[in-house]
């Protein structure tokens, strides 16, 4: 079934974990480009979309965080992004088949827009249109345009994401997901944009599935989300980092574990939030975690 | 006295023009170039950071803010320069090697620049031997260190490893920050200091500086 039918179905789905911290326990280099590996190391990623298959995930991202034509161009990489895109999408699909829709992954462009920064509009939509292309192309089952702080960014992507999909002519859902921080006035990202402002904006922009991921753990997304909840109809997608990290032997170690992150998912679960994942830190075992809960019985 | 708060309100509001042209007008009244920087833009400058520290306002009123300070530097410094106005400070600044994320780190930039310092900025994917090596050349008692990406964090411990291996450690003090940071991080790795943001990350500079004599 597709998301969408499924969604509207009722049911909740489980997406999964971090995908930067794979990739790194299996010797990216810090500083190296995690979308090469889809053109050099491709068996790592299907290594990771099956770890997060076997835990339970109904949807599995696609390792293309950095995929679009800006973010690669820093690293040479820039004529390769459809090359880059679609071997992300086949990496995932060649490891789970039809056992988990598969969602293309899409980050910021690493630019400031005009007139904070130099960036063309024009220019950062037709970048992120080519990304969109390439993973409609191989034939994901979603786009998810993520970790956006800037909602004029987030809207040019989210409207390419729109047109990729409808140029294919089959039905892609668009998700889109916003890093706020916690402040004294509530929740709002470094641009100054609130979850009201965001809710609104994403939803005009054409997102199916509107919501936040990474910048907080689980207390403050389960704030977040009820926010959201009390501003839009739109199913919601929430993932949480695990907490902070702290340098444990020279890595990065995040505090929340997976039955904590479970624990406060309850939560998102009785908000009604739609999709449930994780971003930074979270592994296989937080997505064995929440699997566990959204496949039980709620009381 | 009147123009110069004006500067400053004109800064806060992201004018660069007017705070250019008004920076003009207050030292063609005879305004000294240090009191138009620090009375002015500083003062200005200020304003717009404390405001950003408590979410009054957010990373776009801070840029164009700064836009407009800049503005206003350019028509003061080849004057202050001239007169040999001692600078409040020196800091070399970077984001860590394999990050390229620049937005908190020309920040801090800004903040320092706006308190008086004269700022060595590396740029991005700033290598340990470079920073180490800035503070050498420069002479500057501050490093400060800025990551986005948790996989770039542990980069940090490794200038601090370096100054402590080079027998720097007293000399050159150390302070970090960037979104997955915290003060527990800053003291597992043997930073100095911890910069939640980019006004605190001035005062703890110059804290740093203040008692770096006595260390």
């Amino acid at each position: 079934m597709s998301l969408l039918a499924r969604l509207r179905a009722g049911e909740t789905l489980v997406a999964d974990g971090a995908m930067g911290s794979m990739l790194m326990q299996r010797g990216l280099e810090a500083g190296a480009c995690p979308e090469a590996l889809n053109l050099s190391r491709p068996e790592l990623l299907e290594e990771i979309a099956r770890l997060y298959l076997e835990a339970g995930a109904d949807l599995v991202q696609t390792n293309s965080f950095g995929g679009s034509p800006a973010k690669l161009e820093r690293y040479g990489l820039e004529p390769r992004c459809e090359e880059v895109n679609r071997a992300a999408v086949a990496a995932v699909r060649r490891a789970v088949g039809e056992r988990a829709l598969i969602y293309g992954s899409c980050g910021p462009c690493g630019r400031l827009l005009k007139p904070l920064g130099d960036a063309e509009p024009d220019e950062v939509r037709d970048g992120f249109l080519r990304q969109m292309r390439a993973l409609v192309a191989e034939g994901v089952d979603a786009l998810c345009v993520e970790t956006m702080t800037d909602l004029a960014e987030a809207t040019l992507a989210v409207e390419a994401a729109r047109e990729a999909a409808a140029e294919a002519g089959r039905e892609v859902p668009v998700m889109a997901t916003m890093t706020f921080d916690r402040t004294r006035r509530g929740y709002f990202t470094i641009m100054g944009i609130d979850i009201a402002t965001a809710a609104a904006g994403l939803a005009r922009a054409g997102a199916d599935v509107v919501g936040s991921n990474c910048g907080n753990g689980s207390d403050n997304m389960v704030e977040i989300a009820r926010e959201f909840r009390d501003r839009t109809a739109l199913p919601l997608l929430i993932q949480p980092n695990a907490g902070l990290p702290r340098l444990e032997g020279g890595r990065a170690v995040y505090a929340e574990g997976p039955e904590y992150m479970a624990e406060r998912a309850h939560q998102l679960l009785v908000l009604g939030v739609a999709l449930i994942g994780g971003c930074c830190g979270t592994a296989p075992e937080h997505t064995r975690a929440l699997r566990r809960l959204v496949s039980s019985p709620v009381d | 006295m009147e123009i110069l708060k004006r500067i400053a309100a004109e800064l806060e509001r992201g004018h660069d023009q007017q705070v250019g042209q008004m920076t003009r007008e207050a030292l063609a009244a005879g305004f000294a170039p240090k009191q138009v920087l620090d009375e002015g833009l500083i003062a200005g400058m200020n304003v717009v950071g404390e405001k950003f520290r408590v979410h009054e306002i957010f990373l776009p009123d801070v840029l164009l803010a700064a836009r407009a300070m800049y503005a206003g530097m350019d028509v003061v410094k080849p004057l202050l320069l001239k007169e040999e106005v001692p600078v409040a400070g020196k800091a070399v600044i970077g984001t860590v090697q394999g990050d390229l994320h620049d937005i908190g780190k020309n920040l801090v930039g800004i903040m320092l620049k706006g308190a008086g310092f004269e700022v060595i900025d590396l740029g991005n994917d700033v290598a340990p031997e470079r920073f180490v090596a800035a503070a050498e050349e420069h002479g500057a008692p501050v490093i400060g260190m800025s990551a986005l990406l948790t996989t770039t964090m542990p980069v940090m411990k490794k200038v601090v490893d370096l100054l402590r291996q080079k027998g720097l450690s007293e000399r050159v003090k150390t302070i970090v920050g960037g979104a997955p940071l915290s003060a527990d991080f800053a003291r597992e790795i043997g930073a100095d200091a911890y910069g939640y943001d980019g006004v605190s990350a001035v005062d703890r500079i110059k804290a740093l500086i203040a008692t770096r004599g006595v260390a």
